[in-house]
């Protein structure tokens, strides 16, 4: 038991990020009026992926240091499960963009870099069924993953700052953050970030477990 | 010694792959071709575009003639002459040579791509030298993350399809920098943050380098 109490952790935090996120007062930010609350589900989001995605950064790392094949399955299942993250918060955040800019695929760069972001990671997972040796399919995405976080970075971090963005907290447009005097949108957003997070390493540790199975029936 | 040793290597393997081009000439006149048709056809089909299209479609050339010239300089490498090489040198001096050796080509393709242009789709550059800089630059940024997927793409048997998904993607921020930065060539607009834009570039060219010579080694453990 003592190594589970995460995984309740976990439940315990989204059910009170979901209870509260819909339920709390929150404060009217501009014309966002309550789609605000797509925060405490878009933000996390992308915090869970960056950290599947550094998790599968740092198991391609060790991969190429010594070799082990178990490495493997764990950068790939967090590239994986990082993909999945990053395609719901763009689902969210399109969500949101629909009520909010007037349109679900606007040319926002934050938009489009993100999309491209999860589209680098897509074909990290074609490069990966497109080599049949294990071996070799460890090593080239193991090269391959590293080069593609080493982008993504530059993609997803430096360039929607330097350009006008219609998203909140960028250049032009205030964040939420000076908005939220009272701390209420913050006690249920700081939960949500762990929450989700602890959320996507639980489905990761999953499919890590399923995939070592799979390997253990090969051999 | 031991460093001399390298540069010495490094150039000699530059060499080679000129030599190999200049007596072959399959690449380059199989790329000359392709921009040249490519050029023509958007001529047919929009006859002479405004500033806007014109640069987009100038960089989608780029794009795909980076794509093909790259590409068939790992293409032309047999299985056992690569064993070969790596029997010789260090795979490091090898990628050098390859980098050097692709910038060289994507120079020349870039120059023919902007001439072809012009020729074919109008002149709409107020800015000539502004403009052939952005060229030389872009055609050095896109070979080299060209030159790395092609090595990847190399290794998982000759893909030229699985380089276009993986690379695509990669290469989408350095081709939307220089779009943006080579606007300023159309017409003198202020634009603010253009320094940034060239230090940006020039840090993921830097970035992209560094990660090619550090990576390619690990590719080369057959």
């Amino acid at each position: 038991m003592a190594k589970h109490w995460w995984k309740a952790l976990a439940i315990l935090l989204l059910l009170y990020v979901i209870i509260a996120g819909f339920t709390i007062n929150i404060p009217i930010i501009g014309t966002n009026g309550q789609s605000s609350r797509g925060l405490f589900f878009h933000v996390p989001m992308w915090i869970s992926m960056y950290t599947m995605f550094t998790i599968s950064l740092v198991y391609s790392l060790l991969f190429l240091n010594k070799y082990d094949l178990k490495k493997d399955i764990v950068a790939s299942s967090a590239a994986g499960v990082g993909a999945f993250f990053g395609i719901l918060g763009f689902a969210t955040g399109t969500l949101w963009a629909t009520y909010t800019w007037g349109g679900t695929l606007t040319d926002d760069p934050k938009q489009m870099c993100t999309a491209i972001a999860i589209l680098i990671y897509l074909a990290y997972l074609v490069l990966r069924m497109s080599i049949q040796d294990m071996d070799k399919r460890a090593r080239i995405s193991a090269v391959f993953n590293i080069f593609a976080y080493a982008l993504l970075i530059p993609l997803t971090y430096i360039i929607p700052r330097m350009v006008d963005s219609l998203h909140p907290g960028s250049a032009t447009t205030p964040g939420f953050a000076s908005k939220d005097t009272d701390g209420t949108m913050k006690m249920v957003l700081y939960p949500a970030f762990i929450g989700w997070t602890l959320l996507g390493v639980w489905i990761f540790t999953l499919v890590v477990r399923y995939k070592k199975l799979q390997l253990k029936k090969l051999f | 010694m031991r460093k001399k040793s390298t540069i010495h290597q490094v150039i000699t393997l530059v060499k080679k792959d000129l030599t190999l081009e200049l007596r072959q000439q399959y690449a380059f006149y199989g790329v000359l071709l392709y921009i040249v048709s490519t050029v023509f056809v958007i001529n047919l089909m929009l006859g002479k575009p405004d500033d806007k299209l014109w640069n987009a479609l100038f960089w989608v050339i780029q794009l795909f003639v980076a794509v093909n010239a790259v590409a068939k300089s790992f293409m032309q490498e047999s299985k056992g002459r690569l064993l070969y090489f790596y029997s010789l040198v260090h795979p490091r001096v090898f990628i050098m040579a390859k980098l050097i050796y692709n910038i060289i080509l994507m120079i020349l393709m870039s120059l023919i791509a902007m001439i072809c242009s012009i020729a074919f789709l109008g002149n709409p550059i107020a800015n000539m030298g502004y403009f052939i800089g952005m060229v030389l630059m872009g055609g050095v940024s896109l070979s080299l993350l060209f030159t790395m997927l092609a090595a990847i793409a190399a290794q998982a048997n000759h893909n030229a399809a699985l380089m276009a998904v993986m690379g695509f993607p990669l290469i989408l921020p350095i081709l939307m920098l220089l779009a943006n930065i080579s606007v300023s060539a159309f017409l003198t607009v202020y634009q603010p943050g253009l320094p940034k834009m060239f230090f940006l570039l020039g840090g993921m060219d830097i970035l992209v380098i560094a990660l090619t010579l550090i990576l390619f080694p690990f590719l080369w453990k057959d």
